[in-house]
């Protein structure tokens, strides 16, 4: 009972990430080619500059959440995929000194190097992140201790690959939600624009991965056979994924926004719901079936007591992120720094 | 020469070297800026609101260093310390977690309000938003530490199935390792952010640019660094001794040099560990002063290095170095802050170009008194990662290879260079504007 709220409140952790730093995410993959003047690039990022680092510690109670209830899944995961881990923490470095420091010196060229730093990072998290999860559905090869060595060819297979391009796709889809929420003018002009484009890209893609994931993990399916009523999570959505069109030709931007954040949590909730009660499977030939929610576990105690603290701090949290959000709530500018 | 534990234990200990020089500023500064507004507040006094504004940017960069050089310190738990994680993991899990929860939630979110929302808050907020972000970094601060302090003295675990499992969250929280532990390394962190603080204003002074300014953050810096270098000897300093010589003697026999056990234990002043013939080379002692620091009693029996199989030694130059490095900076810090106390008291300060010079270069001293600190406390620990339960050489990753890893190190150390330039670079563009263009400045 205890691993299985623990594996709730992981997804809940993670799709919480996805959802927040997935807009910023997406705006920083996207805003060299929204965003065409210096002004208006000052404005992008200033839509996300309070908010990002808040964003980001997701990240980081997601995997202290991962270390304190499953620390086997948090040691084979992050071992195994030692050097792609790596890049990731690389990255993470380089995007966040890209948006603190593009801005300490009145120079255009400083701030064009850094832009397309913050860019080109962005957009490379959001594939690898999109990847790592493909990976996590696919499967590891385990050896009998339950660890496993990820090679790059092991990391970048083809639904990996897959899954990195939909994350590109429905991260710049959510931070061009998110932009033409925040923003007016001529950048939210443009950024209205390529929310359709990017969102038969991101339908394709989802389409092609679901497909594809029925061939990569056969199994997916048992659990929505087993528990009807988590079909309603792809359902939703569905739903969700077919409301963005309609809201953007409506001129609703908050409910554009609101359903591609919708369809970030349905799609990782779908996963996660496939997935229950494994956390990182094994590939045939594994020497272990996989990690699940009981052999990567902590003890029951040590879970007990975690999950008191979370639910605990997640209401203190919750309060002033809602009030945090409020503060800033309304159009970005780029005057509000000064 | 690719041993894996050797190079996992290098990336560790540059990563978290390079990471420290950030929050043992921002931990401080952060108060400081807090009672910066606090002042303004009570007292109606802008000039106060202006060098909270100034220092604010300077702590914002600095944060922004301390979180990108900090999120590869939690993940490297997992990728080259997978056996620890796997040990521990339901342990130090509970307080890494914490730390995300109760303290990075609050810190990320009000420094936003705080750096950019002067405009759109009232001022009580607006100050409440500083006190928050100092919370959040003190409050961070503590859940590391008791991290570390697990490490160091486990408590309100049990061993089940060979893994380390939790009892009671309350006894991991009060650890008595922690509670000395915490208050000193806070108390380095103040005397960092007042050194930094005084030692730009002596700049200011020295360099006739913005005295004004300049004589403020000298008065603060010197004023809070009198009060917590002499807080970081007594009383944080002096009992985290004491539990130290209480919970891992053969540390304190490694910080000493002390390598035969004897009653009336001296403490040598000056001399070099000479780890093959066991004893100091060319010491000056202070005759039984160590029995009297760590017992209470000049007579008490100090154990030394030789009780200890040699396999339970920590690295013993290193340990004995760092501890002296740091004891030896500490006193040097109370003895310039005294002056520059007394000077301040009797209004000469400012005019005292010599002691301004010496506040001045001062400045980078308390960045390696607090690194030597954290040396003896995490080489001191050493064969152990956790003391007593498990070996550092056991909790290594087993599937990353050791050339894995020195490429990885390799990567980190360039990266770091990279940014410690340019954090320089930014910070000292920062000093050279000036407190006063804070109306019209740039944005932090």
């Amino acid at each position: 009972m205890i691993n299985t709220l623990w594996f709730l409140v992981l997804t809940v952790m993670l799709a919480g990430y996805a959802v927040l730093d997935g807009f910023d995410l997406g705006v920083g993959a996207l805003h060299l080619l929204l965003a065409r003047t210096p002004a208006e690039r000052e404005t992008a990022i200033a839509a996300i500059g309070p908010v990002w680092n808040g964003n980001e510690v997701w990240l980081l109670a997601a995997g202290g959440s991962m270390v304190v209830a499953f620390p086997h899944l948090y040691a084979a995961a992050f071992s195994g995929f030692y050097l792609a881990l790596m890049i990731v923490l690389w990255l993470l470095v380089l995007r966040g000194i890209a948006i603190e420091f593009r801005h300490q010196v009145d120079h255009p060229m400083w701030r064009d190097a850094w832009d397309v730093t913050f860019c080109l990072s962005s957009a490379l998290l959001a594939v690898l992140f999109g990847a790592a999860v493909g990976n996590v559905l696919r499967g590891v090869p385990f050896d009998i201790e339950g660890n496993f060595r990820g090679s790059f060819a092991l990391l970048l297979n083809p639904f990996a690959l897959l899954c990195g391009v939909l994350s590109l796709f429905a991260l710049g889809l959510h931070g061009a939600a998110y932009l033409a929420m925040k923003t007016d003018g001529p950048l939210q002009q443009r950024a209205r624009r390529s929310v359709v484009p990017l969102w038969i890209g991101m339908v394709v893609l989802l389409a092609a991965v679901t497909g594809a994931s029925f061939v990569v993990q056969p199994g997916f399916t048992g659990n929505f056979a087993r528990w009807p009523v988590l079909a309603l999570v792809p359902l939703l959505g569905a739903a969700a994924a077919i409301s963005i069109p309609l809201f953007r030709r409506s001129g609703r931007d908050t409910a554009t926004f609101l359903s591609s954040a919708t369809l970030i949590v349905c799609v990782l909730g779908s996963a996660a719901a496939g997935l229950y009660p494994r956390l990182l499977p094994g590939l045939p030939g594994s020497a272990i079936s996989g990690l699940d929610i009981h052999n990567a576990a902590s003890s029951a105690r040590s879970m007990t007591i975690a999950l008191g603290v979370y639910l605990f701090g997640m209401a203190i949290v919750i309060v002033y992120l809602v009030n945090v959000y409020r503060v800033w709530g309304g159009k970005a500018t780029t005057g509000y720094h000064a | 020469m690719f041993d894996a534990v050797l190079a996992d234990r290098w990336q560790f200990g540059f990563t978290i070297m390079f990471h420290y020089l950030f929050p043992v500023l921002t931990m401080g500064l952060g108060v400081m800026i807090a009672v910066l507004k606090t002042v303004q507040l009570s007292r109606a006094d802008d000039r106060y609101g202006a060098l909270a504004r100034f220092w604010a940017k300077i702590f914002a960069i600095t944060f922004g260093m301390g979180v990108v050089t900090g999120i590869p310190m939690e993940f490297q738990f997992g990728t080259n310390w997978a056996r620890f994680s796997h040990f521990a993991g339901g342990v130090v899990g509970q307080t890494l977690f914490m730390e995300g929860v109760f303290a990075f939630f609050a810190e990320s979110s009000f420094l936003g309000l705080f750096l950019l929302g002067e405009k759109r808050l009232r001022p009580v907020v607006h100050w409440l938003s500083a006190v928050m972000v100092a919370l959040g970094a003190v409050v961070s601060g503590f859940f590391i530490i008791a991290t570390d302090a697990w490490m160091q003295h486990p408590v309100a675990y049990e061993i089940v199935n060979g893994r380390a499992e939790l009892t009671s969250l309350w006894g991991l929280l009060t650890n008595p390792y922690a509670l000395w532990q915490f208050p000193h390394a806070i108390s380095g962190s103040l005397v960092t952010a007042s050194m930094v603080v005084a030692g730009v204003g002596a700049y200011y002074l020295l360099s006739r640019t913005f005295e004004n300014a300049g004589r403020l953050c000298v008065k603060v810096g010197v004023i809070s660094g009198l009060v917590f270098s002499m807080a970081s000897l007594f009383p944080t300093g002096a009992v985290n001794g004491e539990n130290v010589t209480r919970y891992q003697p053969v540390k304190m026999a490694a910080m000493e040099g002390l390598f035969r056990t004897q009653e009336g234990a001296p403490i040598a002043i000056i001399g070099m560990p000479d780890t093959e013939r066991h004893e100091l080379m060319d010491p000056i002692f202070v005759p039984r002063a160590l029995s009297y620091l760590a017992y209470g009693d000049f007579r008490a029996k100090v154990v030394g290095l030789d009780d200890y199989p040699p396999d339970m030694h920590p690295p013993v130059e290193l340990v004995y170095y760092a501890y002296h490095i740091m004891v030896g900076l500490g006193t040097m810090f109370i003895a310039v802050m005294a002056v520059a106390a007394f000077l301040l008291w009797r209004r000469t300060l400012f005019t005292s170009r010599w002691l301004l010079w010496i506040l001045m270069l001062a400045l980078p001293f308390p960045y390696i008194a607090n690194e030597a600190g954290w040396m003896v406390a995490e080489v001191g620990r050493q064969p152990w990662i956790v003391y007593g339960l498990q070996r550092t050489a056991a909790a290594s990753s087993t599937n990353v290879s050791g050339g894995m890893t020195w490429f990885t190190l390799l990567g980190f150390m360039g990266m770091y260079s990279v940014l410690a330039l340019l954090y320089l670079f930014v910070a000292g563009r920062i000093i050279l504007a000036g407190p006063e263009g804070t109306e019209d400045g740039e944005r932090s």
